[in-house]
C-alpha cells in the first residue's frame, strides 16, 4: 500500500509538473515579480498535491472496482434477462428490460458529480463571486442532475443504436433557446458547468458502463458504440444549470 | 490549517455520501451480493475523504490566490502579447499530459485501427495517438487564448459558443462516422482537477483587474473553450489522419 502510495504520489506530481514550470517560468522571466504570501501558496499547493494523491490512491481502492464490476454486471444478458433466458439463442432484450441499467445511470451520475473536486472548486469560485446569491449545493445539485439525466439518455442510446450527433444537436438548439431567455449573469458559469463535471470520479466509471453496454447488448460494437457517454455527461449541465437560474427568477418574482 | 479541519472533514463526508448509498443499494439490494474486500473499501474510502479535506483547503490556500495573483500581474504589465503566450503554455501544457486524454487518445487509435483507416501495428496506432494528444492539446491551448481574449475586449460569450456549437455542426457532417464518439468525449476529458480551479481563477482575476468587467459575466467561461474545441480539432485530426 505505501509503494502504491508513493506511485500516485508521483503520477500526481508528473501531472502538475508542467503547469508548475509555466508558472514558475513566467513568475520568474516575465512578471519578475514575488508572489504575494509566498510560504502559504507553497503550502497550499503541497496541500493539493498530497490531497489529490489520496483521493486517486482511495478511489482506486474503494470505489472504481466494485463500480467498473458493477456496471458490466448490470448490463450483462445473464442479469437483464434470468439466468436460463439468456442462452435461448437470438432473443435479445427489449430496451426497457434495461430498467436498472437507467437507474444505475441516473444514480451513479449524481452521485459522483456531487464528489467531484472540481466542480466543487468552480462552485465555491462562482458563490464567492456573485456575492452569494449562486448557492454551492444549488449549482452543484443543478449539476448533478445534469449528469445523471445525461448519462442515463447516453445509455439508453447505445442500447437502443441511434446515432449519437442527433441528440447532441437537439441538445445544442436546446442551449440556444435558454441562452435567449437565461438571466445574464448566469450564461458564462452554465456554459463553464458542462466542462468541469466529469473528471476524476465520474470518467472511470461512466467510460465502464459505456463499455459494459456496447459489448454486452446484442448487435452493438465495444470499439465503436462505447463512446458519447461523456459528450452527454458535459452537456446536459449546461441546460440545468440555466434552467436552475430560470426557475430561481420565476420563484423570485413569484413571491 | 485552519478554518477548522473537522469541520471541512465533515463536509467532504457529506461530499462522499451518495456515492456510498448508491454503490451499497445497488450491490445489497439490486445485484444482492456481499461487499467484498471490505477493509479495503473502508481504508480506501478513508484515503478519499482526507484527500478531499486536504484538496480543498489547498485550493483557498494556494490554487486559487495562485490564479488570482497572476492575472493581476499580468494586467499591471499591460502586455497582451505575454498575456496570450502565457494562457497558450498553460492550455497546451497542462493537456497534453493529461492522464485522462493519453487514455482516450490511446482508445481513438484502436477504433482507427479497427475500422482500418490506419495500419493495426503498434507503430501506427502509437504514432496516432500521439497526434491525436498533440491536435487536442493545440486546441486547449487556442481555447484559453481566445477565450482571454474574450475577457480583455468584453466580447459577449454567447455568440462564440454558438459559433462554436454550429461549427461542431458542420464538421460532424463531414467527419468520417468512427470519429465522432470520440470527438464528442474528448471535449469532457481535457479538463483536469488542477487545471479547472487555476483556470477559473485566472478568468475571474482577470475580468476583476480589467475596468468595465463584471466577474461573473465575463470571468467565467474559459472551461467552456476548453471543452469546444477539442470537438472541431479531433474531427478535423479524423478527415485528414
Amino acid at each position: 500500500m505505501v509503494q502504491n502510495l508513493l506511485q500516485t504520489f508521483w503520477a500526481t506530481i508528473a501531472d502538475v509538473l508542467p503547469i508548475a514550470l509555466i508558472i514558475v517560468g513566467f513568475q520568474s522571466l516575465v512578471i519578475r515579480r514575488p508572489i504575494a504570501n509566498m510560504s502559504r501558496v507553497g503550502f497550499g499547493f503541497l496541500y493539493v498535491l498530497v490531497g489529490l494523491a489520496f483521493f486517486l490512491l482511495g478511489l482506486e481502492m474503494a470505489l472504481f472496482p466494485i463500480g467498473k464490476l458493477m456496471a458490466q454486471q448490470l448490463a450483462a444478458p445473464e442479469f437483464i434477462m434470468g439466468v436460463e433466458h439468456a442462452s435461448a439463442a437470438g432473443k435479445s432484450p427489449d430496451w426497457i428490460q434495461y430498467h436498472w441499467v437507467y437507474v444505475f445511470a441516473l444514480a451513479i451520475g449524481f452521485s459522483t458529480t456531487i464528489a467531484e473536486p472540481a466542480l466543487l472548486a468552480v462552485a465555491l469560485k462562482a458563490h464567492q463571486e456573485s456575492g452569494g446569491v449562486i448557492g454551492v449545493w444549488g449549482l452543484r445539485i443543478a449539476v448533478a442532475i445534469g449528469v445523471a439525466l445525461g448519462i442515463a439518455l447516453g445509455a439508453y442510446r447505445i442500447i437502443t443504436g441511434t446515432p449519437l450527433h442527433w441528440y447532441i444537436i437537439a441538445g445544442y438548439v436546446i442551449v440556444i433557446f435558454q441562452t435567449l431567455y437565461a438571466p445574464r449573469m448566469i450564461i458564462p458559469l452554465a456554459y463553464d458547468s458542462g466542462g468541469v463535471t466529469t473528471s476524476t470520479v465520474t470518467v472511470p466509471i461512466v467510460a465502464a458502463l459505456g463499455l459494459g453496454l456496447a459489448s454486452n447488448v446484442p448487435g452493438r460494437n465495444p470499439v465503436f458504440d462505447g463512446f458519447g457517454l461523456i459528450a452527454f455527461a458535459s452537456l446536459f449541465p449546461i441546460i440545468t444549470v440555466m434552467a436552475y437560474a430560470q426557475v430561481s427568477a420565476w420563484w423570485a418574482k413569484y413571491q | 490549517m485552519e478554518k477548522g479541519f473537522l469541520k471541512s472533514l465533515l463536509n467532504s463526508f457529506y461530499d462522499l455520501l451518495p456515492i456510498v448509498v448508491v454503490i451499497g443499494f445497488f450491490q445489497l439490494v439490486v445485484l444482492q451480493q456481499p461487499i467484498p474486500n471490505l477493509l479495503e473499501i473502508l481504508t480506501g474510502s478513508f484515503f478519499v475523504l482526507i484527500g478531499l479535506t486536504l484538496f480543498v483547503q489547498g485550493l483557498e490556500m494556494g490554487l486559487f490566490p495562485l490564479g488570482e495573483s497572476l492575472a493581476f500581474a499580468f494586467a499591471r504589465k499591460g502586455s497582451l502579447t505575454w498575456l496570450l503566450l502565457f494562457a497558450f503554455a498553460l492550455g497546451f501544457g497542462t493537456t497534453v499530459a493529461e492522464p485522462a486524454l493519453i487514455a482516450v487518445a490511446q482508445e481513438a487509435a484502436n477504433v482507427a485501427a479497427e475500422g482500418q483507416v490506419i495500419e493495426g501495428t503498434e507503430q501506427a496506432r502509437n504514432d496516432y495517438a500521439f497526434g491525436l494528444r498533440l491536435t487536442v492539446a493545440l486546441s486547449v491551448g487556442f481555447a484559453i487564448v481566445i477565450g482571454v481574449l474574450r475577457i480583455v475586449r468584453g466580447w459577449p460569450l454567447q455568440y462564440l459558443i454558438i459559433g462554436g456549437y454550429l461549427g461542431v455542426i458542420v464538421m460532424t457532417l463531414f467527419a468520417p462516422p468512427e470519429i465522432i464518439g470520440i470527438a464528442y468525449d474528448s471535449g469532457g476529458v481535457t479538463t483536469s482537477t488542477i487545471t479547472v480551479p487555476l483556470v477559473t481563477a485566472l478568468g475571474v482575476g482577470l475580468a476583476s483587474s480589467i475596468r468595465g468587467r463584471n466577474p461573473m459575466v465575463d470571468g467565467f467561461g474559459l472551461i467552456a473553450f476548453a471543452s469546444l474545441t477539442p470537438m472541431i480539432f479531433v474531427m478535423a485530426y479524423g478527415m485528414i489522419g
